[in-house]
């Protein structure tokens, strides 16, 4: 029989996933994956919770979410392009020149 | 029955394609492994009865944001393998372990409490309790996650403290 505890789980075991990536990688793409399964995750979370409450506020939530998730990869690949325009490098240690 | 055994497949689906996302270094491999995990994660969608955004899922995710990510890796080139200078691989592999079992032990562990009620009925918290008890009783039991989770951010308080008071001055 599923419970909450199953898909909590689950969803915290992909976060961390995520946040292994998130950690390894130094690419600014593999960073943006990395962060889309973390988000991913959380919006399992949100969902499942939200059906053993049986409430529908959590879907919304869910759905806020994947709004605010493609508006950030479009912000986001508009960024890492400028950038790779401008230093020829995906790298994110390349970044630490925006020290001010 | 089914259900049971449909979790777990796409479980075990989606953390695969997710670790092959974080681990390969051709970076199309790793957006094609993107959009598949996208797909398996709908799955827990339909299943926890969230039809409408179970297809929300695969069209914003798959339709539109792996096909936005393919169009930038256009502009950048990015088709070739990935060179990345590796420090220390082990650090971050024991981080997210150790979070992983972190996170598991604080979503699990309410449902852990709560299963094991006889607790409860044994302690049985009234206004004759004293307070000391009966914060005790309600702070591990309902409000473990709450508290677990302001422990952490204390003690990143403090690292994070100590971080800035021994920076060296540029």
């Amino acid at each position: 029989m599923l419970t909450l505890a199953h898909y909590l789980v689950f969803a915290a075991l992909l976060f961390s996933v995520g946040l292994f990536g998130i950690l390894r990688r130094k690419n600014i793409l593999m960073l943006f994956f990395s962060t889309e399964i973390m988000l991913n995750a959380i919006n399992v979370a949100f969902v499942a919770i939200a059906h053993s409450l049986k409430n529908i506020d959590g879907q919304v939530f869910a759905l806020f979410m994947i709004a605010v998730a493609a508006a950030e990869v479009a912000i986001g690949l508009g960024l890492v392009i400028l950038w790779h325009r401008k230093h020829k490098s995906l790298d994110i240690d390349t970044l630490v020149r925006m020290k001010g | 029955m089914l259900e049971t055994l449909a979790f777990y497949f796409f479980a075990a689906l989606t953390l695969g394609m997710a670790f092959v996302v974080v681990t390969t270094t051709n970076i199309l491999y790793a957006m094609t492994s993107l959009a598949a995990a996208m797909v398996f994660v709908s799955a827990f969608f339909f299943l926890l009865d969230a039809e409408f955004l179970g297809v929300v899922q695969i069209l914003v995710y798959v339709g539109a944001v792996v096909v936005m990510y393919a169009f930038g890796m256009m502009f950048l080139n990015a088709s070739q393998e990935v060179q990345e200078r590796a420090h220390a691989p082990k650090v971050p592999a024991l981080l997210a372990i150790a979070l992983a079992v972190v996170l598991v032990a604080l979503l699990g562990a309410p449902f852990i409490a709560h299963y094991a009620h006889n607790l409860q009925e044994s302690l049985n918290p009234d206004l004759d309790t004293s307070n000391t008890k009966l914060i005790g009783f309600v702070l591990f039991t309902k409000y473990l996650v709450a508290f677990e989770v302001g422990a952490f951010m204390l003690l990143v308080a403090l690292v994070g403290a100590m971080a800035s008071a021994f920076k060296k001055e540029n």
